[in-house]
């Protein structure tokens, strides 16, 4: 079973055309990997598909304009894993 | 349709906002100065305005879904297939279902029938906004009404 962070990467390499040995845990995915919000949305759709899950991306948004939280917590690859699986957890609870 | 608005729908069918679907008609105009370029002599009604009109015809599923509360933008066109001539003067029935409800945006697939043979077909990505100005929220309330958008569509659900 591949993990979750396997998983994101492979998503990521297929719908952004980039090669998956340059897409490392600790990649921002906007700041390194160069992915605009346009194709964060086809991202974010076979990411809600291959976890069955909606990932909040109104409200990350939100939060970040309001100075609440940083890019970091949410594009940086190893944290968009942990809150993926974090929304999973909370929809098998 | 009245193409010198971009208005690519004439009338909203049906609507079933728990199936998620919708269905339109439009009649594409006898004449106008677009046949005159596209083509001389052999006028068709441009494949870009197919889309746009699959577009909005999502778009208003959309808009029924979140109760006038979001506006649609058009972000990406997948797969878009023009699959014939459609000619000035054609009756088109339009139709979109949701694939997937994302947050602030919405994949559709829509499609376009004339004389019930599929001649266009795409999968559509909507990006949701809330309505950056109550002047387009209002404008597109007048389209609503002008197009026979069920009213029912346009107000909150109860509790």
């Amino acid at each position: 079973m591949s993990s979750t962070f396997d998983t994101v990467a492979t998503i990521i390499a297929e719908t952004c055309d980039i090669p998956r040995d340059t897409i490392k845990p600790e990649s921002h995915a906007i700041n390194d990997l160069g992915i605009d919000s346009l194709d964060f949305l086809d991202i974010a759709f076979a990411i809600d598909k291959a976890f069955g899950i909606k990932l909040p991306l109104e409200q990350w948004t939100q939060e970040v304009n309001d100075g609440k939280a940083t890019t970091e917590q949410y594009f940086v690859l190893d944290n968009l894993c942990a809150r993926i699986d974090g929304l999973v957890a909370a929809k098998g609870a | 349709m009245r193409l010198e608005y971009f208005q690519l729908i004439d009338r909203i069918v049906a609507l079933d906002v728990d199936a998620r679907t919708v269905k339109a008609h439009a009649k594409i105009p006898p004449t106008s100065t677009i046949f005159e370029g596209h083509f001389p002599g052999h006028p068709l009604m441009p494949g870009v305005l197919l889309i746009e009109a699959m577009a909005q015809t999502s778009g208003w599923l959309i808009i029924g879904l979140t109760k006038f509360e979001r506006m649609p933008f058009l972000a990406s066109v997948r797969e878009a297939k023009l699959r014939a001539f459609v000619s000035p003067g054609q009756a088109l029935t339009i139709t979109a279902r949701v694939v997937h409800e994302g947050s602030g945006f919405t994949i559709t697939k829509a499609a376009i029938e004339v004389n019930g043979k599929v001649v266009a077909d795409s999968e559509l990505t909507l990006r949701l906004t809330p309505f950056p100005d109550p002047n387009l929220r209002a404008g597109m309330q007048l389209v609503a009404a002008a197009i026979d958008f069920p009213a029912s569509a346009s107000l909150p659900s109860p509790g």
